[in-house]
């Protein structure tokens, strides 16, 4: 190995690596000489300068304005918020004039009294009904616009009826389980109870019973609810056909109502130890004042924490797929043959992150759960010392 | 420095430079959640290959704080997520 000479015998490569990156960057600030000619020699003959732009300007926009009308390309940015947000109606198939959806009902509660009419009635947008409009975001508006009334959105949106669809699925699980477990006690499980069965007994042995100790049964239903319900949720929105396929925990108006849930019970299950806590730890009273702020700020920001931390790894997730699966169509959009070729690439990519989301699933749910039954616990502690 | 003079002064790139900044930020939420993964990954391997018959217990709490610290990092991404679409 070569010794490297005595000057930078010292400097490691990295060092000097990040050296080099350094005087790169810092040369950004020094672009003043060259911005500075520029200015000079356009200021000299400003009058024609200004008639030129404005004539250039405006000849630029007007292709701007052409080049945007012939573009009838793929927009991956919109077809990705399309699936990923909330709509009026369920898409199955197709776009544009061919798509297939099922309208969903769309009930409105004005000043004016209660709405309740088919979301077909909009035709994805066209159309105003009855004096309401489907705005860009697919928020139902007034089509007058001067109107500022406030309307009550209480419609069946796709997020609803995937919500009802998740629920119905857990509930006719759950309650024929404890029928059947009922009349066969004592006896082993069949088909998918044997997968249920071991999920019920960790929650409780491995993630109830050490947090929060003696209380954890009366907390079991509750977290039991959570994991399943989040599990299920997220598993369904991993199913690309009808009925899966709605991004319902990628919502943040769920997740918000789930760590709203927890928020309300740890406060209302917490004993004076838990407020003596926060209230007065047992520190210095000098450091009173940056403590008590600290621990008021955490018994908001611990639920808003669990709150964006579903909502972003699961939009993250369907984000990423749907992005793989868009490579094929923009590499379609430039010549045919690349998007044959890019296909099976981007079905293999599309493949592992799906098997990776399954994984995020399973986790998100048990980290939520695991999270909520730790707080429950620190609610309910006793006082040992 | 006349380079902030210029960045201060171009308002009509304005959107454009956020952007940047968004797409900057992001990187760097990644390299942050690799950086914090990677730690738990090494002294996970390392304390398995002392006990190999605790590597159920090591795996499951290598899994919640590789989940804790991605929820650290999502933070950052919905950020720069908040400035692209809003």
């Amino acid at each position: 190995m070569k010794m490297q000479s005595t000057e930078n015998q010292c400097t490691s490569v990295g060092v000097r690596f990040g050296k080099f990156v350094f005087a790169l960057f810092l040369t950004l600030f020094f672009n003043n000489v060259g911005i500075a000619n520029d200015n000079h020699s356009s200021n000299t003959n400003s009058e024609d300068v200004e008639h030129h732009d404005a004539e250039s300007h405006e000849a630029s926009t007007h292709e701007h304005a052409e080049s945007h009308e012939t573009t009838t390309g793929f927009e991956p940015g919109k077809m990705i918020m399309e699936h990923i947000a909330d709509a009026h109606d369920w898409h199955l198939w197709g776009e544009g004039d061919h798509s297939v959806s099922i309208p969903l009902p769309v009930i409105l509660y004005t000043s004016e009294g209660l709405s309740v009419f088919s979301s077909s009635n909009f035709h994805h947008g066209h159309s105003p009904y009855n004096g309401f409009k489907l705005n860009h975001e697919g928020v139902v508006t007034w089509e007058d616009e001067t109107k500022t009334d406030v309307i009550y959105d209480l419609s069946i949106t796709k997020n609803v009826l995937a919500l009802f669809i998740g629920s119905i699925f857990l509930i006719v699980l759950v309650i024929k389980m404890a029928r059947h477990y009922a009349a066969n006690t004592g006896k082993a499980p069949k088909g998918i109870y044997n997968l249920i069965e071991p999920l019920i007994l960790f929650l409780r042995d491995d993630i109830a019973r050490p947090t929060i100790g003696k209380k954890a049964d009366n907390y079991m239903s509750l977290l039991l609810s959570i994991f399943f319900f989040i599990f299920t949720l997220n598993l369904f929105g991993l199913i690309p056909v009808f009925p899966g396929g709605a991004n319902v925990t990628g919502n943040i108006s769920v997740t918000m109502v789930l760590a709203l849930v927890v928020f309300i019970t740890v406060t209302i299950s917490g004993n004076k130890y838990y407020w003596k806590h926060i209230f007065m730890p047992d520190v210095p009273v000098w450091m009173y004042v940056i403590i008590i702020p600290i621990e008021i700020l955490g018994v908001v920001l611990k639920p808003f924490v669990l709150m964006l931390r579903l909502f972003a790894n699961i939009t993250a997730g369907h984000i990423i797929i749907l992005g793989f699966f868009s490579l094929i169509f923009i590499f379609g959009n430039m010549n045919a043959g690349l998007g044959y070729a890019v296909s099976p690439l981007s079905v293999a990519f599309t493949l592992f992150m799906s098997v990776l989301e399954l994984l995020v699933a399973f986790l998100q749910a048990f980290v939520f759960t695991l999270l909520s039954s730790i707080y429950i616990g620190m609610a309910v502690e006793e006082h040992h010392h | 420095m006349s380079l902030m003079n210029t960045l201060l002064q171009a308002t009509d790139l304005a959107a454009a430079y956020s952007k940047m900044g968004a797409a900057i930020g992001a990187g760097l939420a990644a390299i942050g959640a690799g950086m914090g993964i990677g730690k738990i990954g090494g002294s996970a391997m390392e304390s398995i290959a002392r006990q190999p018959e605790s590597t159920g217990d090591i795996r499951a709490n290598m899994i919640v704080a590789a989940a804790l610290i991605e929820g650290a990092v999502f933070f950052a991404i919905v950020v720069c997520l908040l400035i692209l679409f809003l």
